[in-house]
């Protein structure tokens, strides 16, 4: 089934087996790895509630429209194209990474690789450029997942002979068209996101799923924190880990701050200050257990606590 | 006259989903996958002209298809083929090949048969104007 590009006609199958009367669910959402996908889902990602709800109503309506088939209901495949807005660092190109795993797991989509691309793989720079550059990303994503990081910047509202709508419109034709070849994933900061599409309305309505990224609340972002550190072999001393706690509370309230991406350079440059803290003091025998411990006086010397805005190289623009 | 070049050419004409299938094998082994269409088929004329470029970094035939189809609506009235290129060491060369799309009204090819010195016998196949046109 997985190997034709549009929903077939019903199979022969349907003909020959009797269609039985009743289906068990558990049974059904096993066979289709949805449990384990959902659960995998929950554990790796902290927070984002709407993100992991509307996913779960994705693969639902996949298992059901399996069984309608199955049953000899009508059944259509699902418009999936997305769009994921929300304030920096909230996880969006992440989930977006992921998301092509899990619709592949599911069996939405046949390929499930994920082409990442921004304005410049899309718009050409002369007339006649930007249909083929198009059309070949377009080529290269079906089957699986096209992610439009920062969407907005296709249109050019500024200048209204911008090859960006020419983009769009073609965007537009396969979007509509090869529903079931491809999906669609636009990403941005909230407001110019809105504003995007106020000026385009035919991809809102082209998309039928629209996410947004709450922000990460500070018991989420300290998890986060913790959860970075193990995965580089680091922990936080009971002393430490109070501190970073008022680390985050402090820092939610300056301007520039990015959710998980500011919480990714601070752990970064805690462990600048615990190596610069360890190799200060040459003559002494390391143990094990230092070299994986934080201080607290890594995370106290953060200028964070001096009252002064942080300057951490990280521009709001910057998605990466 | 039917015309019959390349693989399957014995065959009914491929419907789409097994043009599908067929595009889906030669990407899954790494060839590349041409759209080539003419007027002129003649078996001496091996260069049809090429629709857009060689694709072979697609994940999926779905692109392939896309693409025939367009090449389908502007050239419809032409011969269209398929062909998988494997540029791997030791081949190098077009390993599958066949025709998708045939013009309404099929090209006609006569054999002449001319004597030369000897008794032996020069064969050339030549394009003759369509002779049975239908009403």
């Amino acid at each position: 089934m997985l190997d034709l590009p549009h929903a077939r006609s019903a199979d022969a199958s349907g003909n020959e087996a009797p269609l039985p009367a009743s289906f068990d669910l558990r049974n059904e959402a096993e066979a289709a790895g949805i449990t384990a996908t959902l659960q995998q889902l929950d554990q790796e990602l902290i927070g984002l509630k709407p993100v992991k709800d509307r996913v779960r109503q994705i693969a639902s309506l996949l298992l059901i429209e399996r069984i309608r088939q199955r049953a000899g209901l009508v059944s259509s495949p699902p418009t999936l194209h997305m769009s994921f807005t929300g304030n920096p660092g909230t996880g969006k190109t992440t989930v977006a990474l992921r998301m092509a795993k899990i619709l592949h797991g599911l069996g939405f989509v046949r390929r499930g690789q994920v082409i990442s691309v921004t304005r410049d793989d899309l718009v050409g720079q002369y007339i006649g450029h930007t249909a083929p550059k198009t059309k070949e990303i377009l080529k290269k994503a079906m089957g699986g997942v096209l992610f439009i990081d920062e969407a907005y910047y296709l249109h050019r509202p500024d200048n209204e002979r911008d090859y960006g709508q020419e983009a769009i419109e073609i965007l537009l034709q396969v979007m509509e068209n090869q529903r079931e070849d491809l999906v669609v994933i636009l990403a941005g900061y909230g407001e110019r996101m809105t504003n995007f599409f106020a000026s385009n309305p035919g991809f809102r309505s082209r998309i039928a799923h629209h996410i947004e990224f709450p922000d990460y609340s500070e018991a989420e972002l300290l998890f986060i924190g913790e959860l970075m550190l193990r995965e580089r072999g680091y922990r936080l001393s009971a002393a430490a880990r109070k501190a970073f706690v008022d680390y985050i509370a402090l820092r939610r309230t300056q301007p520039l701050f990015s959710n998980a991406r500011s919480i990714r350079n601070a752990i970064d440059r805690m462990r600048l200050r615990q190596a610069d803290r360890l190799v200060s003091d040459l003559d002494r025998m390391l143990e094990l257990s230092d070299l994986e411990t934080i201080d607290s006086a890594d995370v106290l010397a953060s200028r964070v606590f001096g009252g002064g805005p942080v300057v951490d190289g990280q521009a709001a623009g910057s998605a990466k | 006259m039917r015309l019959t070049q390349g693989c399957f050419s014995f065959l009914p004409d491929l419907t789409d989903d097994q043009i599908y299938k067929q595009v889906q094998y030669c990407l899954a082994n790494g060839w590349a996958v041409n759209i080539e269409f003419t007027d002129d088929p003649h078996p001496r004329s091996t260069y049809w002209e090429m629709w857009g470029l060689p694709m072979f970094d697609l994940a999926d035939a779905a692109g392939v298809m896309m693409e025939l189809a367009e090449c389908r609506r502007v050239y419809g009235d032409r011969y269209i083929r398929l062909s998988g290129f494997d540029a791997s060491h030791g081949w190098e060369s077009v390993r599958i090949s066949f025709i998708v799309n045939r013009p309404p009204q099929e090209v006609e090819f006569e054999l002449l048969r001319q004597e030369v010195a000897g008794r032996s016998v020069r064969y050339t196949t030549v394009r003759r104007p369509p002779q049975h046109v239908s009403p």
